[in-house]
């Protein structure tokens, strides 16, 4: 008895390199694909006759360089983290939702609406509650529906998450322009102001808001539901293939609107820490890209919701250093765009690669 | 009084599908081609901004609209040959690399449009087709740009080639069946590769109206979308060059709305209108798609529909 049992710890051990030496093809690929989109970006920027090596230390030192530039980076990395968890929940489905920006703008703008009767007579605390769920219900409701006419009515979400972005960004400048703008303000138009005595303080002793702290947390649930309860199983089936996945009798519809609609509460709820933690109200500053850039961020990650939280904090620095890369070296601002347009479209061409090297196999695989 | 503000606005909103429609009939002529060979380019709405951008810059540089028309044409077919020889690799999916392509392409020519925000490029000339006509609304409905009148050749020519010649039943198998292509021994990656090609060419060419004719400058938000509508406007059109330039006139008319309205001095509501053309759109793809049968005309490869 005690003699079988003896080979068990070096089997674990021969198991565990196995599995990490598997794993680490999704980790070196995507890094592979940076290094090569960083250098083809070199050569872009030394045939513009900019110097690469300056560029890539001022993205440094305007994103990671300082605590002031770290703080900077985590403010931006906040609504990537949830943006991208819009794009990542329905990818375990199969399904391209790039809508997210739409959902974070009117999540947005429906917090700072329902904030503004409740200013005068509600405490702080329920009326951030109220705002917060209005925000994730609309959102949820804005990208679920983009679920319900993919499942129930054929329609390839891609293209309606799009549409409905921009469907999303004209409700908004339509109210702020019109009904709802705040008649006191002269500069922009903007929704009233939910007032300094609501808005959501600093993380102590930083500039951070609590939205970092509710990304990662939603990172994490996100992570134990699609890996570890039965709902994220039948969710990874479905998204396997979709016709095995009924023919299982999993109830798929059930599934892709779920997962929509948590997504769009995601997106939404980002919105919500934009208004509530930084602008204070709904303008067209909500208008900022983060839906866009959170489609890269769950891409580099590869859908995984806790490898959001490292590259969102990645991207968001970029994001941050891009008005200093602006100013010193006379680029336009643009020149971000650009640098994740290329990686973007590097770490794609990467997907080929899987598979293809012997030292990721697990041995005698 | 009412009648007039009436003629006014449908008179505008006829100039207005004309003029705004050659965009998409462009854009969706590339992405039929581009469809019917079984692949699927989302990232046309990058090639119609950069192509815009291109056109504009180089009209200014040279002075030559139809140059900066070329050029742009050029600079599309380089995205799509992009795309296409990149969709070519096991394992990479085109959907996702036209988003990337949507990004990328956007970027660029906000980078690279910068500097020519500002200045005054030289612009199309336009065809006077309303000679015969007193009415000064009507002359100035009609007058058209070539590339218009282009445009509705390319969609015949295109009609007629995808039934009659050789090229367009290649194309038509490739697209149906990649295996019976392969049996009949055509280059499937080849045959996709040259229509993502000519599919963005066309694309180039529809952001160079753009930035050239209508609304006839290069700014970054001078196309929200008009790329990725005229991708849903070739589902609508079920594959047929010629319902794409129907429905192409249909979108434009759509989109002529909100300014057609504020030139009759209504201008409330101007977002609310904006928003039709992506409205109309969805309720489009919703009346005319149904789970439950494919669609007729969908090339048999098309991931989209799959």
């Amino acid at each position: 008895m005690a003699d079988t049992t003896v080979p068990a710890p070096s089997f674990a051990l021969g198991e565990t390199i196995d599995r990490i030496r598997r794993s680490s093809e999704y980790v070196v690929i995507p890094l592979l694909a940076l290094v090569v989109s960083a250098a083809l970006f070199s050569l872009f920027l030394l045939a513009l006759g900019k110097d690469p090596v300056t560029f890539f230390s001022l993205v440094w030192k305007g994103g990671f360089g300082t605590g002031f530039s770290w703080q900077n980076t985590l403010v931006r990395s906040s609504p990537l983290i949830l943006a991208a968890l819009c794009v990542a929940i329905p990818a375990r489905l199969g399904m391209v939702v790039i809508g997210g920006e739409g959902a974070l703008v009117l999540g947005g703008f429906a917090a700072a609406v329902v904030a503004i009767p409740m200013v005068s007579w509600s405490p702080t605390f329920f009326t951030l509650t109220v705002m917060a769920l209005v925000s994730m219900l609309v959102g949820g409701l804005w990208i679920g529906f983009v679920g319900y006419l993919r499942h129930y009515r054929g329609i390839n979400e891609t293209i309606s998450s799009l549409l409905l972005s921009y469907i999303a960004i004209s409700i908004l400048n339509f109210f702020v322009e019109g009904a709802l703008r705040d008649p006191s303000d002269p500069n922009k138009p903007s929704t009233m102001p939910i007032g300094p005595e609501n808005m959501i303080g600093p993380i102590p002793g930083t500039s951070v808001h609590w939205g970092l702290v509710a990304g990662t947390i939603a990172a994490v649930a996100m992570w134990v539901l699609m890996n570890r309860t039965t709902f994220g199983f039948a969710a990874r089936i479905t998204g396997g293939n979709v016709r095995a996945a009924m023919a299982q009798g999993l109830p798929v519809g059930k599934l892709i609107l779920v997962s929509t609609a948590l997504a769009g509460a995601f997106a939404g709820l980002a919105g919500f820490y934009e208004v509530a933690a930084i602008h204070g109200k709904a303008n067209a500053s909500l208008i900022a890209g983060y839906g866009f850039t959170g489609i890269l961020v769950s891409f580099l990650a590869r859908h995984n919701p806790i490898a959001i939280v490292p590259v969102a904090i990645f991207l968001g620095g970029i994001e941050a250093a891009g008005g200093l890369v602006q100013r010193r070296l006379e680029l336009p601002d643009a020149t971000v765009l650009v640098l994740q347009g290329l990686m973007f479209v590097v770490l794609l061409v990467s997907e080929t690669l899987y598979g293809r090297f012997k030292i990721f196999k697990a041995k005698g695989a | 009084m009412e009648d007039v503000g009436l003629s006014t606005v449908l008179l505008a909103m006829l100039a207005g599908a004309i003029r705004v429609s050659t965009p998409f009939l462009f854009v969706a002529l590339g992405e039929c081609l581009t469809e019917k060979s079984g692949r699927i380019n989302l990232g046309l709405e990058g090639t119609l901004v950069f192509g815009a951008m291109a056109a504009y810059a180089i009209s200014f540089e040279t002075g030559s609209p139809w140059l900066g028309v070329l050029v742009a044409g050029f600079a599309g077919m380089a995205f799509g040959a992009m795309h296409g020889a990149i969709c070519r690799l096991k394992g990479v999916n085109d959907i996702a690399i036209g988003i990337a392509m949507m990004l990328f392409g956007t970027g660029l020519a906000f980078f690279f449009g910068k500097a020519y925000i500002q200045p005054v490029a030289p612009r199309l000339p336009s065809v006077e087709l309303g000679f015969w006509t007193d009415n000064p609304h009507l002359a100035k409905a009609l007058e058209v740009n070539p590339l218009f009148l282009i445009g509705i050749a390319l969609a015949v020519a295109m009609w007629w080639a995808f039934k009659n010649t050789r090229i367009g039943l290649v194309v038509r198998t490739t697209g149906d069946s990649a295996p019976a292509a392969l049996a009949l021994g055509i280059n499937v990656d080849l045959v996709r590769f040259l229509a993502t090609s000519a599919g963005g060419f066309l694309a180039g060419v529809g952001g160079a109206f753009l930035s050239l004719y209508y609304p006839g400058s290069w700014t970054e938000g001078l196309s929200s979308g008009q790329g990725l509508m005229a991708v849903a406007l070739v589902i609508f059109a079920r594959w047929n060059p010629l319902a794409c330039f129907g429905a192409a006139l249909l979108f434009g008319a759509a989109g002529a709305l909100g300014p057609a309205l504020q030139s009759v001095g209504i201008t409330r509501g101007y977002h609310f209108f904006n928003a039709a053309p992506y409205a109309m759109t969805l309720v489009i793809m919703i009346l005319s798609i149904s789970p439950k049968r494919s669609l007729k005309g969908a090339p048999g490869e098309l991931s989209i529909t799959k």
